[in-house]
This record gives structure tokens, C-alpha cells and sequence, in this order.
């Protein structure tokens, strides 16, 4: 196994408005010293609550943010590379509502081929699109479609789609069931149980969700305050919780009447 | 009978959102509402209370401590909204006034039904603080939403609905904007308190676990229809609708995937 993506040292602080004039600027530590390495096929899983830095560390990796102090590196080269194309066809995202992340002006057959026309794809676009929509499962014709003619579940296939097109090594996943009702969330987590092991891909999978992670990830990362506080294989951690914070995050999740 | 619904039907031009739903709570008896968005469960809650837009038409029956609600003029219904019926919502950014210290807000249903004086309500508002367990009521009454957190903001929805100790509480979705930690000690909380009051609770999820935890009764609504209401326990054993045992075996597989994985094989 090949490392895929590493931080080091990672840490991003934001500067918040001075609270009066003539007063300090305060500073959120949005993600603090960061270590991860990433294999390549691996299924890592990041946890935590609303405010850990989950999402900050997310735009780190997809080199949509500059990190403060440390460095992501993306086979051993620090990002930006050279050539950010490159990368970007090789590292891709999902967003949490769809209904926000893709463009209500285009269709989705628009929508899916641009970023094979911006990273410079060179394979045939209109053959790309309709495998990747097919790849989804949905119907070809819906191509020509805008996304509000979508139910949500199809509009997160569509947001799939287009992260696919330009066939990644590297999907991120930033919440991408959080928005959709619960029958629509098991159909979209299968999805992409079956599109990271048939593709090779590596999935990188934030949610505030547990049992999503649990689905889907063998390896988690549990942050609290931008730290990342425990990390290691799903089932160890959550198993066998050792940091207080991943012991308070799991037994407050509601269970059903009949499970312990 | 505390509260009984017949026939309860909400129209938007042709469109009917809510159709035909019926069913009754007791006295301290508690009800969840489940179903997807757009099923219908928030709009027949504001049914109930009488809260939907005016371009709604709405038919059939609601009997509240029997009194008809449907067509009650909106004098009246202020007589019973936030005095015998509480509410809390999803959002309490949302549902707080930004502008105005929670301390008034929570005295404001007492000044409205019972006539206290601001200076009384705001000593209310301290003990009420106390009891949905937040600390230092003194400086809490005196802050804005803004700088309370998510979980402290909803404990003040809580303490504004239940100032004037209701015979029905309504929760739509009170804990879906917090995070898994916060929202087990305010359903904790909620639960602690509506048992104390005696006061029946209506509680509107999409979180099948959520709402077993808290609740006696499941009513499943889908299209607008309630296509299924039973008891917690029974709706576990055999669901009849195809659409509950769905919702059930989704709960299931999360539940399991999760105790796969946090439970020793011995246990």
C-alpha cells in the first residue's frame, strides 16, 4: 500500500474581528496539528461535532484553503502542486446538500461535464457523462434535466456523478447523507460502499454521524477542538473508546428499545 | 381525552398536505410523529395550534380540553397557544427574538396568561432557568441568543414553553440542529420535565431512534396520510404498512452496523 495523502503538523487559524477598537484580535483554532496518513484504497472515517473542524479540514485537504502552519502532502508532494489540474482530476468531493452544490441553471448533463472541460479530461465528454450517470444509477435521459426537476436522493447521485467524471483516485465526502430523509441515506450509503470498492477508491468520509462511519470506514479519526483526539480502526475505537470525548460521543447516540 | 383530532385536512390551493388524519391523546400519554420531509408531520402539528399561513385550508376537527380549535377566533387561540399548548421548534436561533434578553422571553408567556408583573416573570424565568438546567441563571437571563450556545438556546425554548406548565407540549424536531451529545441531555431533560409536569408531549422526527427513546405511541405519516399508529413496542415487533417496516429496517441496519461495532461479540 502507497501512502495517498498525508498532513503534517497541519493547522489552520482563523482571525476572528476585533472584539472593540484598540482591543486584540481573538483566533479560532479551527484545526490544530493534524497528523494523518492516508493509504491508498483506505476508507477513512473523520467524526466529531459541529465546530470540531471536520469541514476545515476537508477544503485543507482538497487544497480549497491554505493551511496556516504544516503542509498536505499528495503522494509525497506538498500541495499546490504544479499542476493543480492534475490533482484535482485526481481528488474529488461530495457536498452535503446537493440542493446548494450544484448549479440550478444548469442541467445535469452541464452540470457532470464541466469538470471534464476545466481539468482538461481528454477521453470523450459525452460517452464520460453517460457512463458516469449510468455508473450512479440513474437514467440516461436525465441528462437533460435541471436539478430542482430531482428528488434529493437523485440530486446527491448527480453531485456523485459529476465528483466521478473525471475519475478520482480520492473522494471526499463532507456530510453527504446529512440532508437526505432515512430511507434516501441507505440507498446513497450503499452507492458508495459499491462505488469505493469497485472503482479502487479511496474514500475520505466526514460525518457527525456514527453509524454512517461505522458503515462505510474501516479507519476513523475522532476531532474535538480542531484536534484530532483519537484515531485508529473503526472497530477498535469504537469498541473500546479511549479518549473521555469518544466515550461521551458514542454511548449518546439513541439506540433502539431492545438493543443494549 | 386531552386532545382529539378527526378528520384533520390541510389544502393548499388543490394540493392536500395533510389528509384525513385522526387520532387521540390522553391526559400525560405521549405521541411521535415520523415520516419524511414533506409527509406532513410539521404542518399538522401547526394544524393543531393553529399556526398555518392563511392561504391554507384546513378541515375537520380538533378538540382540545373540549374546546373545537378549528376556526377559533385568534384571540382565543392566544389564551391557549404558550399557556395550556407549549411549543418548541427545530431552530431555536430561529424561534428566539435575537433582539430581546432571553429573561424576557421566557417571562413573556407568564406576563401574557398570568398577569405577572416583568419584575416577578424575570425571578420565574431564574427558577425556570434552574430547572432546564442552566447554570448561573443570573447572568443567563440577562444574555442574547446569539451568545448562548445551540444546546443552552434550545434549554430556553424548553423554559418558554413550559413557563405556564401546559397540559400539551408540542416538539417539532427540537433536537435536530444539535449535536448528538447535546441533543441526548435535552431529550434527557425534556423527558424529566414533562413527566414532572404531568403534560402530554407531541414529538414530530424523521429520527425513528429519537423518538422511541421519548415517546409511547409512533404515528407514521407519509403523503400527508398517517398510515400507521401504534405502540413503540409493537410497531418494533410487526409493523403491518410497508412504509413503517422500511423506516424500521433503515433504524435497524444503523442500530446494528453501530452494535457491530460498540458491542464485544460476548455481550
Amino acid at each position: 500500500m502507497s501512502l495517498i495523502l498525508e498532513t503534517r503538523g497541519l493547522s489552520r487559524i482563523f482571525s476572528l474581528p476585533r472584539a472593540g477598537f484598540g482591543k486584540e484580535r481573538a483566533v479560532r483554532r479551527a484545526v490544530v496539528d493534524v497528523n494523518l496518513k492516508v493509504e491508498e484504497g483506505a476508507r477513512l472515517g473523520i467524526v466529531g461535532e459541529s465546530g470540531s473542524g471536520k469541514t476545515t479540514l476537508a477544503k485543507l485537504l482538497l487544497g480549497l484553503d491554505t493551511p496556516s502552519e504544516g503542509e498536505v502532502r499528495f503522494r509525497g508532494q506538498a500541495i499546490p502542486l504544479e499542476d493543480m489540474h492534475s490533482f484535482r482530476r485526481q481528488v474529488q468531493v461530495v457536498f452535503q446538500d446537493p440542493r446548494s452544490s450544484l448549479n440550478p441553471r444548469m442541467r445535469v448533463g452541464d452540470i457532470v461535464r464541466e469538470p471534464l472541460e476545466c481539468l482538461n479530461v481528454t477521453e470523450d465528454h459525452d460517452t464520460r457523462i453517460i457512463e458516469v450517470i449510468t455508473e450512479v444509477g440513474l437514467p440516461k435521459d436525465l441528462v437533460q434535466r435541471f436539478p430542482h426537476e430531482l428528488s434529493g436522493g437523485q440530486r446527491q447521485r448527480v453531485a456523485i456523478a459529476r465528483a466521478l467524471a473525471p475519475r478520482p483516485k480520492v473522494l471526499i465526502a463532507d456530510e453527504p447523507v446529512s440532508a437526505l430523509d432515512v430511507l434516501v441515506r441507505d440507498e446513497i450509503l450503499s452507492l458508495l460502499a459499491d462505488l469505493t470498492t469497485n472503482l479502487g477508491l479511496t474514500l475520505i468520509l466526514i460525518s457527525h454521524d456514527l453509524s454512517v462511519v461505522a458503515r462505510l470506514c474501516d479507519d476513523v479519526v475522532v476531532m474535538q477542538h480542531g484536534t484530532a483526539v483519537e484515531k485508529g480502526k473503526t472497530m477498535d475505537v469504537f469498541r473500546a473508546p479511549r479518549h473521555e470525548f469518544t466515550k461521551r460521543l458514542i454511548t449518546a447516540v439513541p439506540r433502539l428499545p431492545g438493543t443494549k | 381525552m386531552l386532545l382529539e383530532v378527526r378528520n384533520l385536512t390541510v389544502r393548499f390551493g388543490s394540493k392536500t398536505v395533510v389528509d384525513s388524519v385522526s387520532f387521540d391523546l390522553e391526559a400525560s400519554s405521549r405521541l411521535g410523529i415520523i415520516g419524511e420531509s414533506g409527509s406532513g408531520k410539521t404542518l399538522t402539528t401547526l394544524a393543531i395550534i393553529g399556526l398555518l399561513p392563511e392561504t391554507a385550508k384546513v378541515s375537520g376537527s380538533v378538540t382540545f380540553e373540549g374546546k373545537e380549535l378549528i376556526g377559533l377566533a385568534d384571540r382565543d387561540f392566544s389564551a391557549i397557544r404558550g399557556n395550556r399548548i407549549g411549543m418548541v421548534f427545530q431552530e431555536p436561533l430561529t424561534a428566539l427574538n435575537p433582539l430581546m434578553r432571553v429573561g424576557k422571553q421566557i417571562a413573556q408567556p407568564l406576563r401574557n396568561h398570568q398577569g405577572v408583573t416583568l419584575k416577578e416573570g424575570l425571578k420565574r424565568a431564574m427558577e425556570l432557568c434552574a430547572r432546564v438546567g442552566l447554570p448561573d441563571p443570573d447572568r443567563i437571563i440577562r444574555s442574547y441568543p446569539h451568545q448562548l450556545s445551540g444546546g443552552q438556546r434550545q434549554r430556553i425554548g424548553l423554559a418558554i414553553a413550559l413557563a405556564c406548565s401546559p397540559a400539551l407540549l408540542i416538539a417539532d424536531e427540537p433536537t435536530t440542529a444539535l449535536d448528538v451529545t447535546v441533543q441526548k441531555e435535552v431529550l434527557s431533560l425534556m423527558n424529566s420535565l414533562v413527566a414532572e409536569e404531568g403534560s402530554s408531549l407531541i414529538f414530530v422526527s424523521h429520527d425513528l431512534p429519537v423518538v422511541a427513546s421519548i415517546t409511547e405511541r409512533v404515528a407514521v405519516m407519509q403523503n400527508g396520510e398517517i398510515v400507521e399508529l401504534a405502540s413503540v413496542n409493537s410497531m418494533f415487533q410487526d409493523a403491518s404498512h410497508e412504509y413503517s417496516r422500511k423506516l424500521i429496517q433503515a433504524a435497524r441496519t444503523s442500530d446494528a452496523e453501530l452494535g457491530h461495532f460498540t458491542e464485544s461479540p460476548s455481550a
